[in-house]
């Protein structure tokens, strides 16, 4: 993957993050899944980080050349989906 | 707020499993899938099962699915709410359930964490063209939904899901030219590879997908081959003129909502990543809150529907159920569950549960 153009290889498809962005944001010294996900959004679209997750720690272990296990995963908050609060509120009336 | 004694999330092969037992001991159960149908991954696996008799061998997913949901689809005590996703879990076992513009909360005794996995991508080049698809979804449109694909597919990836998706997709009158694979060897069953290399598809070992050619949809794919390093070697690429990728690199276990409720979970790559720690009744470090099947570690529908007939005897037994000969259906699910995980194709699960077993 050396070789490949990390521009055009999308990490986050909800949010638009290529391998690129996340490059950038490591040469900053960000390093784990919390602080990518507050700067750049990735993993808080509709699939939360379900599609993006895996790729996201391969590439901070893959980067800072650690083992998978240490690639710190992000913290995981209700909701698993987008509600209305509206609906919310009809659905705790009752 | 409702209130349900035992409440099971995912009504796939596990869920039904414990839903099973759970009603047979006289509990009350809510069973809450998101989708229109329940079934999970046997509502798409038309091919057959192997194993023993005991483990639905030769019958169908799709059959072993009727044969699940037919025995307890009328009972009483079961309320099944399909097109429902659980939005939340919340301490003292508070669900948060939505369904179309609906929400609404219950509270369970027991809650069955059975929520399945969900699929693996890949980065490469262009990787979010349309025609580029995960594995299960192209089953799922096929299988579920009738609606072909594409009319030639690179397939990546030679698990079992890529193999068999590949035959299927044959099946459907869809050409598979070539089968790329990163690893050595072919990692499903030697049985589905030898099927599909007599019908014509090249599989090409230590090659993987470099880019997917086109611009408002899949065109052609570049592979090339890898070194030991996993690295593409440059010169080495080579254009496979298709319509459609297919991704079937792997399943991640969804534990999401277990993390919500801070259920500790540990990553072991063998079991797909990160896995909750569960006692030996299947229990998370949640009191009440159990999980079975893939959300536990990737493996197949058989051991599924073994692990969720194991959480539910423990979920019943822990409600106060007296059971018949419960420690020796206890002793023959876990003999059983051994059984499937032996062999050399048990390996990767059986070091995965070992490392499980170590770190906890």
């Amino acid at each position: 993957m050396d070789n490949m153009n990390p521009k055009e290889i999308v990490i986050c498809r909800c949010s638009d993050v290529t391998l690129a962005d996340l490059f950038a944001l490591f040469e900053q010294g960000y390093r784990t899944f919390e602080e990518l996900k507050r700067i750049k959004r990735v993993g808080m679209g509709p699939c939360q980080a379900n599609t993006c997750g895996k790729m996201v720690q391969w590439e901070i272990a893959k980067y800072f050349d650690i083992p998978l296990e240490e690639a710190l995963f992000h913290n995981l908050r209700p909701f698993t989906l987008g509600i209305k609060l509206k609906h919310i509120k009809e659905g705790s009336d009752t | 707020m409702k209130h349900v004694e035992v409440l099971i999330i995912g009504a796939g092969p596990a869920g039904l499993s414990a839903a099973d037992v759970l009603l047979e001991a006289g509990a009350e159960v809510a069973l809450i899938d998101r989708s229109d149908r329940p079934g999970g991954q046997l509502t798409k696996q038309t091919h057959m099962f192997f194993g023993s008799q005991e483990h639905y061998a030769s019958k169908r997913g799709i059959e072993i699915l009727h044969v699940l949901y037919d025995k307890i689809k009328d009972h009483p005590r079961l309320h099944m709410f399909s097109e429902t996703t659980v939005a939340g879990l919340y301490p003292d076992r508070v669900v948060a359930c939505v369904s179309g513009q609906r929400y609404f909360t219950i509270q369970a005794d027991i809650i069955i964490v059975a929520t399945g996995a969900s699929e693996k991508s890949l980065p490469f080049e262009n990787n979010d063209l349309p025609g580029v698809y995960a594995a299960g979804a192209v089953q799922t449109l096929m299988n579920v939904y009738g609606v072909k694909p594409g009319d030639k597919v690179l397939m990546v990836g030679s698990g079992n899901i890529g193999l068999i998706v590949a035959y299927q997709l044959m099946q459907a009158g869809v050409k598979v030219p070539v089968l790329v694979e990163a690893a050595k060897t072919i990692s499903g069953y030697h049985v589905h590879a030898s099927k599909i290399r007599r019908l014509g598809v090249d599989i090409r070992m230590r090659t993987s997908i470099k880019r997917a050619l086109g611009t408002d949809h899949v065109e052609g794919a570049q592979i090339w081959q890898l070194d030991a390093r996993w690295q593409g070697i440059a010169g080495t690429e080579e254009t496979i003129e298709v319509d459609t990728i297919c991704l079937a690199v792997g399943l991640s276990p969804l534990t999401e909502l277990l993390q919500q409720l801070g259920a500790e979970v540990i990553y072991i790559n063998e079991l797909g990543g990160h896995v909750p720690r569960l006692n030996e009744k299947f229990e998370t470090t949640v009191e009440g809150v159990y999980a079975c099947g893939d959300v536990a570690g990737i493996e197949e529908a058989s051991s599924a529907m073994i692990a969720g007939k194991i959480a539910g005897l423990e979920a019943a037994l822990k409600q106060g159920y007296a059971l018949e000969d419960a420690q020796a259906r206890q002793a023959a699910l876990h003999t059983s569950l051994k059984t499937l995980r032996s062999g050399p194709h048990g390996e990767k699960i059986r070091k995965g549960h070992a490392r499980l077993g170590a770190r906890t």
